[in-house]
This record gives C-alpha cells, structure tokens and sequence, in this order.
C-alpha cells in the first residue's frame, strides 16, 4: 500500500480536479448567459421588442423582432395546448385503465423513450414529409403539428412520473365512493398531481419555444406575424441563427436581441416551474 | 350515463395511446418510403462510404459528413466525459449541501437552454478562442470554425445528461459498501476508486452513451460553429461537415436537385437509427444497473 501522505496527496489532488470541474460546469452557464445579457444590452430598445423588421430580416437595418416574439409564442403555445391534450389521456390510460406490467403499458413507455431520443431535426424532415402528403406549404400550422410531435415525449414522459407517484389508496377510496375510473381520473389523480403536470408543460414548452432545427423546414421565416395558421411564422430561435450571419451589425443586434428574449422565457419558466413545485404541493394529500 | 362516459373516454384514451407507438412507426417507415429512390441508383455501401459529394451529378458519398459528425461528437465526448464524471463525483460524495441544492437548478437551466444560444455564444467568444488564441498556439492556421469550436459547445450541451445519469448511478451504490471500505481504512477517494466508480460502471457507460446520442444528433449549435466544410476533416482544427447540419442547410435547394430530397431523407433515416440503437443500448444497461440496485 502507498504511504499515507501519498494517498492523502491523491485524495486532495482529485478533490481539486473535482471543484474544479464543478466550477467549470457552472462557470459555462454563468458565460453563456453573461455573452448574451452584454451582447444585447445595447440592442435592447422598446422599438426593437415592438417593431417588425423593415427593409428585409437580413438587410434591413430598422424595426425589431416582434414577428419572432409573436411567431414564437403562437408556435410554442398551439403545439403545446395540442401536446397536452395527447399527453394527458395517454398518462391517464397508462397509470388508471391498465397495470404496469401489460403489453401495452410497456410499449407506450418504450415508445415514448425512443422518441424522446430522437433529434430534433429527424422530427423536422418527418414533419417535411407529412407536410408533402397532407398539401401543407411552410406555414404556422406546419410548425405547430412538427413540434408537438417533438414535445409529446417530453411532456407526457414527465406527467407519467408524477401520475405514477398518487397512491393506490387514494385511488381505491374515490372507488369506494363509487367514482368511475374517468372521474377518479379528472377529480382525484390530475387534482393530485397538477403541479407535476403543470411543471411537466412548461418544460415542453420551454423546449418547444427553443427549437429550431424542427421549425427550419416547417415554419418557415418572415418579416410579418402571421394572420391565419397557414401562413409562414418566424420564430426567436431562426431570428438568431439567420442575422447572426448578416454583414451589418444592426441587424445582427436583432439577433442578440433575440437570443436575450429567448433566454429570458427560459429562465421565467424555470423559476415559474420552481415556484409552482414549493407552492401547490401544500394543498395535495400526502 | 356515467358510465357511458366512461367507456367512451376510456376509447378515446386507448386510441391516444396507441399514438406514441404509431409514431416511431411512422417516422422510419415514412423516412425509408421518402429515400428509397436512391437505393436504386447507389448501393448501400458506394452511399455510406463514399467521399465524393456532388448532388448535381447524381454522386452522394456522405463519408465525409458521417466522419465530420464522428469528429465532433468524439472531441465533445473526451472533454464532457470527465468534466461531468467528475462533477457528479463530487456532488454525490464531497460537496456540502448548499453546494448540492445550488448545483442542481443550474445543471437543471443549463439543459434548458436552447441550442441556438449554444450557437451565439459559440460564434461569439469559442470561435475567435480556437481560432486567434489556440491554434496559434500549435502552429496552425485556424479559422476557428472546427471540430475542436464545436466538440466545446457540445460538451457544454451534455453535460446535464451525463451529470444526472451519473448522479442517480451513484446514488444507487449502497451506503453500507461506501462505510466498509471507509470502515477498512480506506480514504474517501480510494472508496469512490475502488467501489463507487467500479460498482457505477455500467452505469457510468450508460450515461456517456445517453451524452453521445445526445451529441450526436445535435443540429444548431453545431452547424454555426464547425463550417460546414464537406471535407474529411484532418485535425480538430479542421472544419466539419455534421448530418444533421447537412440536412438542416439544404432544405431549401432539396426540391429543385433530382434524388437530393432522397439523400437528405437517408441521412435522416441514418441519424434516427443510429440515435436509437445508442438509445436502447443505454437504457438496456440502466434497467439492468436498478434492478441489481433493488
């Protein structure tokens, strides 16, 4: 065996190397963040946050990315209303109508692993195909049917853990009672479990919000908010990636700008979800 | 009527459900259907590892791009592996627990924030890095726009999923083995060497390999930090050509090049593939690692 002093030197050097990742890691969030913060500050006016762009996204040197803000935020809520209302009866079925040993419950599981695994992009050239066979052009509703697909995996995989976790008695009293399976569903599990639920949504639609490798092919880009779904609809995440390439700096402002506004939703939805897990578990039954 | 409600949301409920299964269906059988027309004038081997890459010619060789894919997610998994090993290491052994309940959400936002901020930052401040500060300081000329650029925003990326895997890999190590080998003189480090890193170990594989898959099919981030250069890249100072940036630049000109929308839809097909079977793998090895955990 090595002498102590020895091991106790390892034992200090790999504690160092530890903190030292540690820091590493969050010093690279820390970096991230502060990149974009000082990099838009002197981009953020009111007129950049309340104009569309004039003269051309990647031209023109007037107006701001109210098209992105608009075009992302129906984008991300359209999909995400849409993946709720899958999400939700699939985890209900799985934890109420059938056990977690069937065949069915084990597939859907699997299935949602699978496509939870599945890059993003992969997701935007099946959302091009199902465009082809449906006469879809790149459009708001395009954008909208790609990335629910995208966040079905996460949203419902997230619910499924919080439905799992309502005990089996409160289930069986709301039988006792005389409740039907759908009414022990809507009156006791999802009451039960909302802020799982609700957290479970947000974090879909923190991920929907942020997409663009899924939207490049689907939604398409434009200088106006759309008007109707089958129109194009320009999101935050192609608003960053197509002026940050622009030879003029004040449309690549747009972009910082862009990259701050998405930053910011992140971070509200973090927090908000944070908060939603401290304050309403007081009211479920433990 | 109660009970008619009943049925008629449980039939409801069973057809959703049946959805997720139907999907992955309907992914690769769609992404096969959509790319087969080039089956027929490429073979199967002359598509994967041919280099040469000329569209209008009808010439689609994708070595180069599942190479200049390899090279980044390779140079992003030799820096994020024991970045994040070592991380979870210590937030699962030493760190006191403001450290812990601090670290947590910030992991937590990190793998929250989107690909295209990855991007911005990678533009702004990793490529002028690598291409004014080192690789200068190898003797290369760099444009910054490589393989090392982009293995350094994906490492980043992964770093949540390999620290979380991790940290329930540890977690799942039993406390009585850590106070025996304490209890046998050990230090705290020789424990963690010799049991918590030895028992963790499938474990440990599984996390890397959830990280790669992740890497892997990464898309935005990527495509605005290596260059897109369709070469087989020579050192991490090289640009590189990813799938999926392949796939995510050429969209545009897909429908108007004959068989080009085929090869995209392949690469598609390639990526869903070889992100599932890294997937499945994964998961294999973790199902295994609870159940002896129980």
């Amino acid at each position: 065996m090595m002498p102590w002093n020895k091991r106790k030197a390892e034992e200090q050097f790999f504690k160092l190397l530890m903190a030292a990742s540690t820091i590493v890691v969050i010093g690279s969030l820390l970096f991230i963040i502060g990149t974009v913060v000082v990099k838009s500050l002197p981009a953020l006016r009111l007129s950049m946050l309340t104009q569309t762009p004039r003269g051309g996204y990647y031209l023109g040197r007037e107006g701001g990315i109210l098209n992105a803000i608009v075009g992302s935020l129906y984008l991300a809520s359209g999909a995400t209303l849409l993946a709720m209302l899958v999400s939700l009866p699939i985890v209900v079925y799985l934890n109420l109508y059938v056990k977690n040993s069937s065949r069915l419950a084990l597939f859907t599981r699997f299935s949602l692993d699978v496509l939870w695994g599945i890059p993003s992009i992969v997701y935007g050239a099946f959302g091009f195909i199902v465009m082809m066979i449906l006469g879809l052009r790149t459009s708001l509703l395009a954008g909208i049917i790609v990335v629910c697909l995208l966040e079905l995996p996460i949203m419902a995989r997230a619910m499924d853990e919080v439905v799992r976790l309502v005990p089996q008695a409160l289930k069986d009293a709301s039988y006792s009672v005389g409740a039907t399976k759908l009414e022990t569903a809507l009156k006791v599990v999802v009451k039960q479990s909302l802020p799982g639920i609700l957290t479970a949504i947000l974090i879909a639609f923190g991920r929907g919000i942020g997409d663009a490798a899924s939207v490049i092919f689907t939604a398409g880009f434009t200088d106006s908010i759309p008007r109707s779904i089958f129109q194009p609809a320009a999101t935050l995440p192609l608003a960053i990636f197509y002026q940050l390439g622009s030879p003029l700096e004040a449309v690549r402002q747009r972009a910082y700008a862009s990259a701050a506004v998405l930053t910011l939703i992140i971070l509200v939805i973090s927090l908000v979800s944070r908060g939603l897990i401290r304050r309403f578990t007081r009211h479920t039954i433990k | 009527m109660r009970r008619l409600k009943d049925l008629i949301g449980r039939r409801f409920m069973l057809v959703l459900t049946a959805v997720p299964g139907l999907l992955v269906v309907l992914m690769l059988v769609g992404l096969f259907r959509r790319s087969r027309a080039i089956y027929a004038l490429n073979s199967v081997s002359g598509l994967l590892f041919g280099s040469s890459w000329h569209p209008l010619k009808g010439e689609f060789g994708f070595l180069p791009f599942i190479l200049g894919t390899l090279w980044v997610t390779l140079a992003a998994m030799v820096i994020a592996v024991p970045i994040s090993l070592l991380t979870a290491i210590y937030l699962s052994e030493y760190a006191p627990k403001f450290v812990r309940e601090f670290t947590k959400p910030v992991v937590d936002l990190l793998a929250g924030i989107p690909s295209v901020v990855f991007g911005v930052w990678g533009v702004l401040i990793v490529v002028p890095v690598v291409g004014n500060v080192l690789a200068p300081l190898f003797g290369i000329y760099s444009s910054g726009y490589s393989v090392l650029a982009g293995g350094i925003v994906l490492a980043i990326m992964v770093f949540p999923t390999i620290i979380h895997v991790s940290l329930e890999v540890f977690s799942s190590v039993s406390y009585e083995l850590r106070e025996t080998s304490l209890s046998l003189g050990a230090t705290r480090w020789e424990t963690v060497k010799h049991v918590v890193l030895r028992k963790g170990l499938p474990g440990i594989i599984a996390a890397s390999v959830l990280g790669l898959s992740r890497a892997f099919g990464e898309t935005m981030a990527v495509l605005m930090v290596t260059g897109n250069i369709a070469r087989i890249p020579k050192s991490v100072f090289d640009g590189a050509y990813t799938l999926p940036a392949l796939i995510a630049n050429n969209y545009g000109e897909m429908m108007s090049i004959p068989l080009y929308d085929a090869a995209l839809m392949l690469a598609a097909l390639v990526l869903m593939l070889v992100v599932l079977v890294f997937n499945l793998a994964a998961r294999y090895i973790l199902v295994k690692v609870e159940r002896k955990a129980e």
